[in-house]
């Protein structure tokens, strides 16, 4: 259907937290390139689903990314101007409610409405997908106390909505690389089992998925590791050719590097063993890949070979799991950490018998320690003069994971000398259980919302 | 036979951590072809292990890529349960390659222009 050669895709979001300015940039880039381009955000973490979920059993309306005005609003018009189409998992819990706002903030921003397509066939939180569940991961899941329970899908209903002329396609879980692979598949017109294209893709959509991490973020290390501007990022854009090879890029006049180094970090982030890496598109071998500097902030990426998709789809079961109470005070100047080590064995003390008690003594030992305490009880305590004091532990009772924050606030005035700036906080907890399901139980698709005729809790 | 001496992993090569559940991955990648070698021979699955000991991996499996000078490491059950179960406040694991990166190596001096930085910098 198109004859360009390149297609960009520019990734402004790594997570749902992200930087919110850093789209305007990269869309500018974008459009000044005169091709074909797509943008996406990539919001959702292995949990942020959950939350999601949880937000939207207080509010119906709720449940998809909280940031997703900040997000758009500074680029919707001139993407909608230039033909950069948007596409996101920024729907969470929620696509319909997403693109239910983004109507609304187009009208707001008096732009003509986009056609958006909303991908759903991830949730399988419904009493009616139960039996599946069970069938996946055993009968214990009818123990379990699901907040969400979501499929990865793959691209293809991406690929399929853009086909049918989406400007905006909002999804809810899909595969991560899948975002980059959607809009691939619908340009270049790839056979759906083209392994090695589809593999290519996917690692162009991997470099890509965690925003800067490919472009100097989370890679500075003064001294030997030295990125220009940090506080001004490039969020990066890969050219992708229609063998599917790319090359890495960013917006001009940003901070950030992307060179050989900073490539091969993302590059093998998250990944286990190189030959097979897994996603529902395809099994990803870059275990003959190459990377190249071919220019400032211009690196290829070639050599990524394709095996066949797995038959399964994996699915991760998020569900309540008990409480995490945890409690810190200080100590600083003479016999901190001392003072800090006495206040400690207090609290094992007086909290014993409620648990596994993790005890983290900041400035001396913290996280790089395990919870049960071998590290620090084979370190010989020191004199260090500024020590934070935190105690951990789960509990699935609130009252009794309360005791906790209670404990360490009683050390004002029953502790040792001096301990000061107490915080306590108790927060529910989280489990995820991941089964596979066979891909023919999962009815993935897309649909246009029309956002005139859907109802506020379609 | 030159005689070598002992580096920090860091100088020689970097790298970043991933996770996924109750599993880490660390890469490591070399800062120069010429320090590829040293670092098969020296980082091997059980020196990886020893220097991840009181994390208690129950396995360490080393991935090689040769092209691109790095290695993947695959740490099983190092985070105490991972995001759903550890009570560390990086429960995630993120500041793990910077144990892996601490771990000491021997190189040749005529690899030492190949090297980043300097020990007394840390």
């Amino acid at each position: 259907m198109n004859t360009d050669p390149i297609l960009r895709v520019g990734c402004a979001a790594g997570f749902s937290g992200d930087r919110t300015d850093a789209a305007l940039p990269v869309v500018k880039a974008l459009v000044a390139s005169g091709g074909p381009a797509v943008l996406i955000f990539e919001t959702l973490a292995e949990r942020t689903l959950a939350l999601a979920q949880l937000a939207r059993r207080s509010d119906p309306e709720a449940g998809y990314e909280p940031l997703l005005d900040e997000l758009l609003r500074p680029v919707l018009g001139l993407c909608l101007q230039h033909g950069v189409r948007i596409v996101s998992n920024f729907g969470a819990a929620n696509p319909t409610g997403a693109a239910r706002a983004i109507a609304a903030l187009a009208t707001q921003l008096g732009l003509r409405m986009p056609r958006i397509a909303v991908v759903g066939g991830d949730d399988l939180s419904g009493v009616s997908q139960r039996p599946l569940l069970a069938s996946a991961i055993g009968s214990e899941v009818h123990a379990l106390k699901i907040v969400s329970a979501n499929a990865y899908l793959g691209a293809e209903a991406i690929a399929d909505a853009l086909l049918a002329g989406a400007e905006i396609v909002v999804c809810g879980r899909v595969a991560d690389p899948s975002l980059t692979v959607g809009p691939a598949l619908a340009h270049f017109g790839w056979a759906r089992d083209d392994w090695d294209r589809l593999a290519r893709a996917t690692m162009a959509g991997h470099l890509l998925e965690c925003g800067t991490q490919v472009s100097g973020g989370y890679y500075a290390d003064p001294g030997y590791k030295d990125i220009p501007g940090l506080a001004n990022l490039g969020y990066p854009i890969a050219e992708i050719d229609a063998d599917g090879d790319c090359v890495i890029t960013k917006p001009p006049g940003t901070g950030g590097r992307i060179d050989e180094h900073t490539v091969k970090e993302q590059l093998l982030y998250e990944v286990h063993d190189p030959a097979a890496y897994l996603t529902p598109d395809v099994v990803a071998d870059i275990s003959q890949a190459t990377v190249q500097q071919l220019g400032a902030d211009r690196v290829q990426l070639r050599g990524v070979r394709g095996h066949a998709r797995p038959a399964s789809l994996k699915v991760n079961v998020c569900h309540e799991n008990g409480w995490l109470a945890e409690g810190e005070i200080s100590y600083a100047g003479p016999r901190a950490e001392a003072r800090a080590r006495l206040a400690a064995g207090v609290l094992r003390e007086r909290l014993h018998g409620l648990g596994p008690l993790r005890v983290d003594l900041i400035g001396v030992s913290s996280v790089l320690a395990d919870d049960a305490g071998r590290s620090l009880a084979a370190q010989e305590a020191g004199s260090a003069r500024d020590v934070r004091l935190r105690v951990a532990l789960n509990h699935p009772e609130r009252r009794a994971a309360e005791r906790l924050g209670r404990e360490v606030t009683a050390l004002y005035t029953c502790g040792p000398a001096g301990g000061g700036g107490v915080r306590t906080a108790l927060r529910p907890r989280l489990g995820t259980v991941s089964c596979l399901v066979p891909r023919e139980h999962i009815a993935d698709g897309f649909r246009f919302i029309d956002p005139d005729r859907e109802g506020a809790t379609a | 036979m030159t005689r070598s001496f002992q580096v920090s992993l860091y100088r020689a090569a970097h790298g970043r951590t991933g996770d996924k559940g109750n599993r880490s991955n660390i890469s490591v990648i070399a800062w120069h072809p010429a320090l590829w070698d040293t670092l098969v021979e020296q980082l091997t699955e059980d020196a990886v292990a020893r220097q991840f000991a009181h994390r208690r991996p129950s396995k360490v499996t080393r991935h090689l890529l040769p092209q691109l000078r790095s290695m993947n490491f695959v740490l099983d059950e190092v985070l105490d349960g991972g995001v759903n179960d550890s009570l560390n406040l990086d429960s995630h694991g993120k500041a793990l390659s910077f144990l892996l990166m601490d771990m000491p190596i021997h190189v040749t001096p005529e690899l030492a222009v190949h090297l980043v930085g300097s020990d007394t910098a840390d």
